[in-house]
């Protein structure tokens, strides 16, 4: 019986909504900053998982639904860039200009700090590509011989730090322009990091979303000559 | 518009994505050319934020929510991670804010210089 339940694709379903429901519940009643809802939800789902010694293939049967719409959820980012086309054209020059700065400062700082810690180059591979979209950086990660799963793993920890940080960086660096908060954010922690701009504004939001989305193209390309 | 119609736009957007995506020599991630080609559409004028509202609400106001699966998924990988926790942590943290700040005072510095030069037209 127990197989039965757990080989359904409601297991993984119900598991992961009623983890991020316990995870936005806590961010309510605390109002902690650390207490992302992502950040409780996966700790939830893994200590379930492991304590109930329950495979990871196991949880992905339903997992995997929700993964499918990462395409889609990441689609329907063109429509802030269209609602905010205004001050896109506006700051056309500075988008581009953050997004080329952003992506350098990511690929270059990463190559540098694991020559410093002599790391194998099969990680330094799977780090590069840690600034941009999941979809994106596992892709570049595996055509330079890195893992895309450990790709996957430095994204979201760049991703959550940016979720949870944002508000700290802005205030510690005095970034007062909403354009140029939105693009550091997305350049620096890709879709996740938007789910936070979009709730400090909505300029935030649409910039973020932009800066995902031309960051990963510059990554990309820039990774095509490493 | 119809909810299912919604539905059928924005996949069958994110399907022609994945032939794109195939038929193309470099690998480039077909939710990238998805979020491309629906800018387009868009800026077109072929499809209005209207068609597509409900849907796309839906999805952007729970994004974080699907990100779950694969965050979790990465406890497949912790041995090779765990084998060298500090540098991936400390890269993986470290340089966050360094692109964060790199990013974001060029543009401030961008928008500022551009606005103390058009000063005078601008008010």
């Amino acid at each position: 019986m127990a197989d039965a339940v757990l080989s359904s694709p409601f297991f993984g379903l119900t598991l992961t909504a009623a983890a991020w429901c316990a995870g936005c519940w806590l961010q309510k009643k605390t109002g902690l900053l650390l207490c992302n809802p992502l950040l409780i939800a996966v700790a939830l789902v893994i200590a379930v998982l492991s304590l109930l010694r329950i495979p990871y293939e196991t949880y992905s049967v339903g997992g995997s639904f929700i993964q499918l719409m990462l395409g889609p959820v990441t689609a329907v980012l063109a429509l802030n860039i269209y609602n905010q086309r205004a001050i896109l054209k506006e700051h056309f020059l500075p988008v581009l200009a953050g997004c080329l700065v952003g992506s350098l400062t990511s690929v270059g700082s990463i190559l540098a700090l694991c020559k410093v810690f002599h790391v194998e180059e099969a990680l330094t591979s799977s780090l590069l590509p840690k600034s941009v979209t999941t979809a994106i950086a596992m892709g570049i990660a595996e055509s330079h011989g890195g893992v895309a799963g450990i790709a996957a793993a430095a994204v979201m920890v760049a991703g959550i730090t940016g979720a949870v940080f944002a508000p700290l960086f802005a205030k510690v660096f005095r970034i007062t322009e909403p354009v140029a908060e939105g693009l550091a954010i997305g350049a620096c922690s890709h879709a996740l990091g938007t789910t936070r701009a979009m709730e400090i504004g909505s300029v935030q939001g649409a910039m973020s979303s932009i800066a995902i989305c031309v960051c990963g193209i510059i990554t990309s390309v820039l990774a095509l000559f490493l | 518009m119809n909810i299912m119609a919604e539905i059928a736009i924005i996949c069958g957007i994110c399907l022609v994505s994945e032939g794109i995506s195939a038929l193309i020599p470099v690998a480039f991630p077909a939710s990238v050319i998805a979020l491309v080609l629906l800018a387009l559409l868009l800026f077109a004028k072929i499809l209005k934020p209207e068609h597509i509202q409900r849907f796309s609400g839906f999805l952007v106001a729970n994004m974080a929510f699907f990100f779950l699966p694969s965050c979790v998924g990465v406890m497949e990988h912790a041995p090779a991670i765990l084998r060298q926790l500090a540098p991936f942590l400390l890269i993986s943290f470290l340089t966050t804010p360094l692109v964060y700040l790199c990013t974001a005072w060029s543009v401030q510095w961008m928008i500022r210089h551009a606005r103390r030069k058009g000063g005078g037209t601008n008010g």
